[in-house]
């Protein structure tokens, strides 16, 4: 008689390989750098580059858009290697995430106050406020899917929280990508629409994660 | 009787696993065996510790095919332990949503009427109703009405006529009418 339990231990010894250093966050990149891809084909062929994206790359605001992004995404991707693994917790990640968020609102509330009252009403809703938090998050899918295929195959126990975690990366990483299509040049504007548009896309993860990180 | 291994040897044993030394693989395997059995044998109980052996083999090719989220700085039973825990959880959350309860529990209960708890209550209630009667009346109604026995059958136990049995039966429902206010 075979022993189910021995044929299986053969079966993994047989199987096993080397894992080379730092696997789990190579694989994360991997799929941040697919997603990021698709992102930049989806912006380029549904929304179209800025035209004018030669002199944008060097204004201030597109600079303050990468780097608000940016340090979301930073943010969400300690988290989304951390929840990956078992027992992982998002730790210091929130927080920081949060702390972005109030210092460019902050400072948009700032440029708010400076700016003569005429021209508030166009620095905070520009001409795309109504759209912009659902292109950012359209251009994120592809972002948002690669990480969670990847997420799947790893081990989050926290099903909600890695969703939201890769949601947050997913979202950040998509709006760098919007940032070169969007036509608005307020700091009210990014703190409040690209905020709404991450967020977005985190509510999104979490709500995915819940359903598709089970295993 | 073996030891049970220590966290520091099955740590090394997987950080050499990882590296792709089988002999440190299978030795690994074979010592989480027994120990994922007991985890789970300890928690399944009655019909379900039948799976016991299945969430083992689960529990190993979770652990083989994501081992690369052990991080050697951690303790490796914690991981470990996160992974069983999880795949118990997930087991759990399946076999509550297929919970099948057997048919004939219910044809038990339904075959055996002493079972209910409403009848042997209703019987109780009777049974004080009956001992307000005079002890002639109270053993006629008990068998014609109660156990179920013919007219005919009373007579003969009890000596009494026919007619008698049958006038003492309506007397003494009569009777219990009028005490209770109830209908029949």
């Amino acid at each position: 008689m075979t022993d189910p339990g021995k044929e299986l231990i053969d079966r993994l010894v047989r199987d096993l390989r080397p894992v080379p250093a730092l696997a789990l966050e190579r694989r994360l990149l991997a799929a941040l750098g697919l997603g990021l891809l698709g992102a930049a084909v989806l912006m380029a062929g549904l929304l179209g580059l800025r035209h004018d994206w030669a002199a944008m790359m060097a204004s201030p605001v597109f600079l303050v858009k990468l780097a608000y992004a940016g340090g979301l995404a930073l943010a969400g991707a300690v988290a989304t290697a951390r929840l990956a693994r078992p027992l992982g917790r998002a730790g210091a990640a929130l927080p920081t995430a949060l702390a972005i968020v109030l210092v460019v609102a902050a400072a948009a509330l700032l440029a708010l106050a400076e700016a003569p009252a005429a021209s508030r009403r166009e620095l905070v809703l520009g001409r795309t406020a109504l759209v912009c938090p659902f292109l950012i998050a359209m251009v994120s899918m592809p972002v948002l899917a690669g990480l969670l295929a990847v997420l799947r195959r790893l081990a989050p126990t926290r099903p909600l929280a890695a969703g939201a975690a890769a949601g947050l990366l997913g979202g950040a990483a998509g709006t760098m990508v919007y940032a070169l299509h969007c036509p608005e040049t307020g700091l009210p504007f990014v703190a409040l629409w690209y905020t709404a548009g991450i967020l977005l896309t985190t509510l999104l993860g979490a709500g995915l994660g819940k359903f598709c990180l089970r295993w | 009787m073996f030891l049970r291994p220590s966290e520091h040897e099955l740590h090394c044993l997987m950080v050499a696993s990882l590296d792709g030394d089988g002999a440190a693989y299978r030795c690994l395997l074979e010592a989480l065996t027994p120990l994922l059995r007991a985890y789970f044998r300890r928690r399944l109980h009655d019909d379900l510790s039948a799976h016991a052996e299945d969430l083992v083999q689960e529990t190993l090719l979770a652990l083989h095919a994501r081992r690369m989220t052990f991080d050697p700085a951690f303790p490796f039973m914690a991981w470990v332990h996160a992974i069983a825990r999880h795949k118990l959880i997930d087991f759990l959350r399946r076999s509550r949503r297929a919970v099948q309860v057997p048919l004939d529990d219910f044809a038990e209960l339904l075959a055996d009427p002493a079972d209910g708890a409403a009848l042997a209550g209703a019987r109780l209630d009777v049974d004080a109703l009956l001992s307000r009667l005079p002890e002639r009346t109270r053993a006629v109604i008990a068998k014609t009405r109660l156990e179920g026995k013919s007219i005919a059958e009373t007579s003969a136990e009890t000596g009494l006529s026919v007619a008698s049995v049958k006038v003492i039966v309506h007397r003494g429902i009569l009777a219990l009418r009028n005490q209770f206010g109830g209908k029949t």
